[in-house]
């Protein structure tokens, strides 16, 4: 199976540990990671490179020493320009000012539109409105029967034209007039699937648009489509000024990347995702779940943003410097490791994780929270000065504090020595706030499974 | 205008030059071969002789060229890297000298790659030979069932079809038209029956009646779908039970516009169901169709036809070295 991104970058930006900044060598092999990934994903190459070369601008010369990892960090980026690029959540349809609306579903053959059409209609009439659909597929065997027969069992009317009519204008024309004297406020046209080349085909589409000013031309493409949407999408938007997207076929295993290259090329909205043969598999469109979808990396995005809200980036910077200056307190430690539990429980956490590579192997990994707490409660034991100053705590206040917490002068002694390395871990390395955590000891890999290796991607050796 | 350097503005971009105008719609079996053969090439060829006139010297830009135009043939990074490797360790021991070579190269290795995929059709040693067509949706099943029907029937066999599709709205209806235009029997019951049980119909049927080919619709479905991918299964199993070593072919059916989901797709239809070729289908359009080198690649899967229009005759036999050739000249 696919290779998580994230396991990729981890493994392209190992080289980055205690580098400050983000420089155009120490991210190429990163860069390449993503490039790659993004292909495999269908975008468009073109948009692939427009985005690197993004990625590469805002990130040149950006600290490393931030919450988030460097590799983290790229990806952020990257995940900023891909929803910049896909826009807001938007499913909503433009209507006429003017009963009915018309809405045309357009797009190759075998997309979806048959069966968009119906699932929009559904929509519709739960958001109140009362459709009336069209098929002007007088082409494809059986495709106005399939609409015919989708509107049956949603009890949705559809209009059917005279015996014998099979002209998509007529036909049309028809259901917009129907819909007037019946009182219906929107009418769909399910259109014939064509190529982009088809030149009489399309040319049939722009009479129809003429003829209907339409209020929505919405394009389905399948998700599963491969570098050719570029292609395509542009020319049905060149042709007739699509207004929007919906992308089928989402409950498959296709990553998507082409309604990145379908959005960029038209502009227009994505504004429904099908994920389902049934007519209720019909969802609004989500730009960050598309990216991550597109990234391969399950939440580990909404986990970055969680990291982000959580750690208050002016402490982290004062306990940055605290550091450089040997100025790192047991306070301070202490507020590290609430810091930590404040980003929520672990187990919470890894279960956003996809289920592969290091994700997996932590979610076996049961990690001891009673500890995380009973370090905190040593240092809650310790009277100020001692905090500031670990060197005055002599046996009879270790066995004060043992007795305070609740634990044994055994503990406290472990805590002491933990952080006494940590203390020297970070001030050897220059980066990496985060590091506080190693130093060895069940402390230190219980922190580092918990800080490192899943926060910090490029180091996992390190901690 | 260097291949790379035009890059998407906020705008639509610049038109991609369209190499040739679209024929007139009426033409003859050569033509539409060609003209099918001729759009699956048009994208990579221009690209590829673009680069090559423009330069003259290989170097890693012409090389980074070469890959994107593999790319955006849906060839995939994985089969576009190795292609562009072996070119590379070439030019690195100096044996290709100008830029006109690489195609070539290219093509050859392109070429080794679908032959070694190349086997010859099944058929049963005692008739009915029974095909099964399988796919995700929308794909093109039904309609290449009737193309595939009719080149049966043309060549004088007896075909029976069998409508196994009782799931989507209308799908059996859409067999029988082509049953229709073909004057060929379906065997159907009605939506939502036991596909299998239809399958088990026809092949009795068949076998009773002795009919030359039986080919097997099934509903489109994607190859996530465990339970979806079970019923072939079943179907696989029920259709043994009436002539114990069908089905003789399972096709596969690709639309040529699949990206790299198609590798996926193979992997997983081959594991349930035994796919035994590809039918890549809408080869009419710009798309080029290039997963199924990668495919060819991994899973060593042959294409059997190319779908190339909606009408009856809009189907051909694949040709994997014409289809190179037609890549490249
Ligand atoms: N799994 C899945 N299947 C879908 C989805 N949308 C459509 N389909 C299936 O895709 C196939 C084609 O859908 P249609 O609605 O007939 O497509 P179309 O664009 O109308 O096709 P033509 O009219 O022939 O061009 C059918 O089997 C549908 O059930 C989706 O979101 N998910
Ligand atoms: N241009 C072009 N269109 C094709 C080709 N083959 C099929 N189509 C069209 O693609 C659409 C889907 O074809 P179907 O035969 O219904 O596909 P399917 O795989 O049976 O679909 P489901 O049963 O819904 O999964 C129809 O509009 C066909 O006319 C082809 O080679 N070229
Ligand atoms: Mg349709
Ligand atoms: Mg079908």
């Amino acid at each position: 199976m696919f290779e998580n991104l994230s396991e990729k970058l981890q493994r392209a930006l190992k080289s980055l540990r205690g580098e400050g900044k983000l420089t155009a060598e120490n991210m190429e092999a990163g860069l390449r990671e993503i490039r790659v990934a993004l292909l495999e994903a269908d975008v468009h190459f073109k948009v692939v490179k427009q985005l690197i070369d993004g990625i590469k601008e805002k990130a040149l010369g950006q600290e490393v020493l931030t919450a988030l990892s460097p590799g983290q960090q790229v990806v952020k980026i990257l995940r900023d320009e891909m929803v910049k690029i896909l826009g807001t959540h938007q499913s909503k349809l433009r209507m006429a000012n003017e009963p009915p609306t018309v809405i045309f579903m357009v797009g190759l053959q075998g997309s979806g539109k048959t069966t968009s059409t119906a699932k929009l209609a559904k929509w519709l009439v739960k958001n109140g409105r009362t459709p009336v659909l069209v098929s002007v597929d007088v082409y494809r065997p059986a495709a106005r029967q399939q609409l015919a027969v989708l509107a049956r069992d949603l009890k949705i009317p559809v209009f059917a034209g005279p015996e014998g009519e099979n002209r998509p204008l007529e036909l049309a024309r028809g259901a917009r007039r129907e819909a007037m004297q019946t009182g219906r406020d929107t009418v769909m046209v399910d259109t014939a699937g064509r190529l982009h080349i088809d030149d009489e085909l399309m040319a049939e589409l722009s009479e129809l648009k003429d003829a209907l000013t339409p209020a929505e031309i919405l394009f389905v493409a399948d998700a599963m489509t491969g570098q050719d949407a570029v292609k395509s999408a542009d020319e049905f938007h060149k042709r007739l000024g699509i207004t929007g997207i919906v992308l089928t076929k989402m409950d498959g295993d296709a990553r998507g990347g082409a309604a990145l290259s379908i959005r960029q090329v038209t502009g227009q909205p994505l504004k429904f995702v099908g994920t389902g043969e049934k007519p209720d598999a019909l969802e609004p469109f989500h730009p960050e779940r598309v990216v991550s979808r597109i990234l391969g990396m399950g939440d580990v995005l909404s986990l970055i943003e969680k990291v982000e809200e959580n750690i208050d980036q002016k402490k982290a910077e004062e306990m940055q410097r605290k550091l450089l200056e040997d100025d790192f307190t047991l306070s301070d430690f202490r507020d590290q490791l609430t810091q930590l539990r404040k980003i929520g429980s672990l187990e919470s956490l890894m279960e956003m994780m996809p289920k592969v590579g290091i994700f997996k192997e932590l979610q076996k990994q049961k990690v001891d929270e009673k500890e995380l707490t009973r370090v905190v409660a040593i240092i809650d034991s310790m009277t100020p000065r001692e905090r500031a100053n670990h060197m005055i705590i002599n046996g009879s206040r270790r066995r004060r504090i043992a007795k305070g917490s609740g634990t044994t002068v055994q503990d406290v002694n472990n805590l002491l020595k933990q952080y006494g390395e940590a203390r020297k871990m970070m001030k050897s390395i220059s980066g990496g706030l985060m590091g506080m955590g190693a130093g060895g000891g069940k402390l230190g890999a219980m922190l580092g499974k918990r800080m490192g290796k899943f926060k910090m991607p490029p180091f996992p050796g390190k901690w | 205008m260097p291949l790379l350097k035009s890059l998407f503005g906020n705008k639509p971009p610049e038109p991609e030059p369209e190499p040739e105008p679209e024929p007139p719609p009426q033409t003859s079996l050569l033509d539409r071969l060609k003209l099918g053969i001729r759009k699956t090439r048009a994208g990579l060829m221009e690209a590829i002789d673009d680069t090559i006139h423009g330069k003259k010297q290989i170097d890693a830009d012409l090389l980074e060229e070469l890959e994107y135009a593999l790319i955006s043939a849906d060839i995939g990074v994985k089969t576009s890297t190795e292609v562009l490797e072996r070119i590379r360790q070439r030019v690195d021991r100096k044996l290709v000298n100008d830029s006109a070579e690489l195609k070539g190269l290219i093509r050859e290795h392109l070429l080794e790659v679908l032959q070694g995929a190349d086997r010859p059709m099944q058929r049963a040693a005692e008739p009915p030979t029974v095909i099964l067509m399988v796919g995700v949706n929308g794909v093109g099943k039904t309609t290449t069932i009737g193309k595939l029907a009719n080149h049966f029937k043309s060549s004088g066999h007896s075909v029976l079809l069998c409508a196994a599709d009782t799931f989507r709205a209308a799908a059996i209806e859409q067999l029988e038209v082509w049953g229709n235009r073909t004057q060929i029997e379906v065997i159907r019951q009605q939506q939502g029956s036991d596909p299998s049980a239809v399958l088990f119909d026809a092949l009795n049927a068949a076998k009773a009646r002795k009919f030359g080919y039986v080919i097997v619709d099934t509903a489109g479905r994607l190859h996530t779908k465990a339970n979806l991918m079970l019923e072939l299964e079943k179907m696989r199993r029920t259709a043994q039970r009436v002539i114990p070593d069908a089905p003789h072919e399972v096709l596969l059916v690709m639309d040529a516009t699949t990206g790299q989901n198609g590798l996926e797709q193979a992997r997983k239809f081959t594991e349930s169901s035994g796919v035994t070729g590809i039918v890549l289908t809408k080869l009419d359009g710009t798309a080029k169709g290039g997963v199924v080198v990668a495919i060819a690649r991994e899973l060593a899967l042959p294409i059997r036809f190319v779908g190339v229009g909606e009408q009856l005759d809009d189907l051909l036999p694949f040709d994997p070295e014409k289809f190179v050739f037609s890549l490249f000249e």
